[in-house]
């Protein structure tokens, strides 16, 4: 709902007239339900900034919130809200600090007191004060969702390390779910590491993984598959009972692929193997 | 016989592969409530893990309904998924070892129902597939 002229200049009238208290008032509102979490001269900084743009955008004729006089205003909210984003805030308690500031023109633009005029006034500030509100609960969820997709691709990248276990043997420690992109990752990375390290050794460690399901298996013989047209040899360890049970029952076969219990079985096996192969040699 | 349902019974949406992830997790919760024995619990999240993505593959999405049951002696799990897919035209053949109409190893259904201790399979082509199976605690 747009502010009628008027009432864009009333307001923007308050605001300056009664600058400091207003200022002081939406802050204190503003920290009260953060709990400590942000002091009150700090919810007072962003606050008074917001109050500073709000201001400049009501002088500039501002009766809305799409409109080029507000582009400021709304580049402030929209980083409130990512700051309160990265910091663990809920997205209410971005946007109370938001419509505190509705307490604060009530409290301190006397509008008990006023007449009907007032009372209109009021209403229709409070709604341009919602749209202030909702704004920022959008720029919050936009900053959420970006934080999450930045976690997924960090979590991506962490949960496939490939290390180099011994001379000629390198391990990848799979860890959660093995879904299809993070499969592409392991094996690309495996691949790799077989090349840069030169290694006929490769192992496979599942004890992370938490069922191994007919996806998982073929994820996981692709990739032996691979190593294997590359000329490495490939090794499955951190077979558990219960795991080793359910591989069985669902009828998957790993065929001649070697697979072990546990992840240093797998490397013993690694390092015979290795030996018997230079004593050939 | 089934018994009767437990409580915590819980439906999941499945459209896409998170959605087999948290299939996957309400079954562990529930075959642990149970008191499923760790190979148990094990065998019953891998058969869900099937079904689930033969849910989202062949059945272009649907449902899982997870649940505790009890038929007086043994405490259980149950999960139902349902989808309104294409159905299954010939049952024995995607029962068989090593069929797939897809990419997959073909054990997918097949394992599955080894995977449990009762497996009932419900579909009518052009109208969709409900699979039910209950796992029973030792």
């Amino acid at each position: 709902m747009a502010l009628k002229a008027e009432q864009s200049e009333r307001l923007g009238k308050l605001l300056s007239d009664r600058s400091e208290k207003i200022s002081k008032r939406w802050a204190e509102v503003a920290a009260a339900p953060l709990k400590g979490r942000l002091t009150v001269a700090e919810s007072g900084r962003q606050t008074t900034e917001l109050q500073v743009q709000l201001q400049k955008s009501l002088n500039d004729g501002a009766t809305n919130l799409d409109g080029p006089q507000t582009a400021e205003l709304r580049a402030v909210l929209t980083e409130l809200s990512r700051g309160r984003a990265r910091q663990g805030f809920t997205a209410t308690e971005t946007a109370t600090s938001i419509f505190a500031l509705k307490t604060a023109l009530y409290e301190i633009g006397e509008v008990e007191k006023g007449d009907e005029k007032a009372l209109r006034d009021y209403v229709a500030w409070s709604a341009f004060i919602d749209e202030l509100g909702l704004f920022s609960f959008e720029a919050f969820s936009r900053a959420r969702e970006h934080i999450i997709t930045e976690q997924s691709e960090q979590l991506l990248e962490l949960s496939t390390p490939v290390v180099k276990l011994w001379e000629g043997v390198v391990a990848v420690p799979l860890v959660g779910t093995l879904d299809s992109a993070r499969a592409q990752v392991v094996m690309e990375r495996l691949l790799q590491a077989l090349v840069d390290t030169g290694s006929p050794y490769a192992i496979i460690d599942i004890t992370g993984v938490p069922a191994v399901d007919t996806q998982v298996a073929q994820h996981v013989l692709k990739t032996v598959m691979a190593a294997r047209l590359m000329g490495a040899e490939c090794i499955i360890s951190g077979i558990r009972p219960q795991i080793a049970q359910t591989i069985v029952a669902l009828g998957i076969e790993f065929g001649d692929i070697a697979t072990k219990a546990t992840l240093a079985d797998a490397l013993r096996h690694a390092i015979r193997r290795g030996n018997a192969g230079k004593r050939e040699a | 016989m089934t018994g009767s349902e437990g409580p915590g019974h819980q439906v999941q949406a499945i459209g896409n592969d998170e959605d087999v992830v948290r299939v996957r997790q309400l079954v562990r919760t529930a075959a642990v409530a149970a008191k499923l024995s760790l190979v148990d619990q094990t065998k019953v999240v891998t058969a869900a893990s099937e079904l689930a993505r033969n849910t989202l593959v062949y059945g272009g999405g649907g449902e899982a309904a997870v649940s505790t049951v009890d038929n007086g002696v043994r405490r259980g799990v149950r999960v139902v998924f349902s989808d309104s897919g294409p159905g299954i035209a010939d049952i024995d053949l995607a029962l068989t070892d090593g069929y797939t109409s897809g990419g997959g190893l073909g054990l997918g259904l097949s394992g599955a129902r080894r995977l449990v201790d009762e497996f009932e399979l419900d579909t009518v082509v052009g109208a969709g597939t409900t699979v039910a199976v209950v796992k029973w605690a030792r």
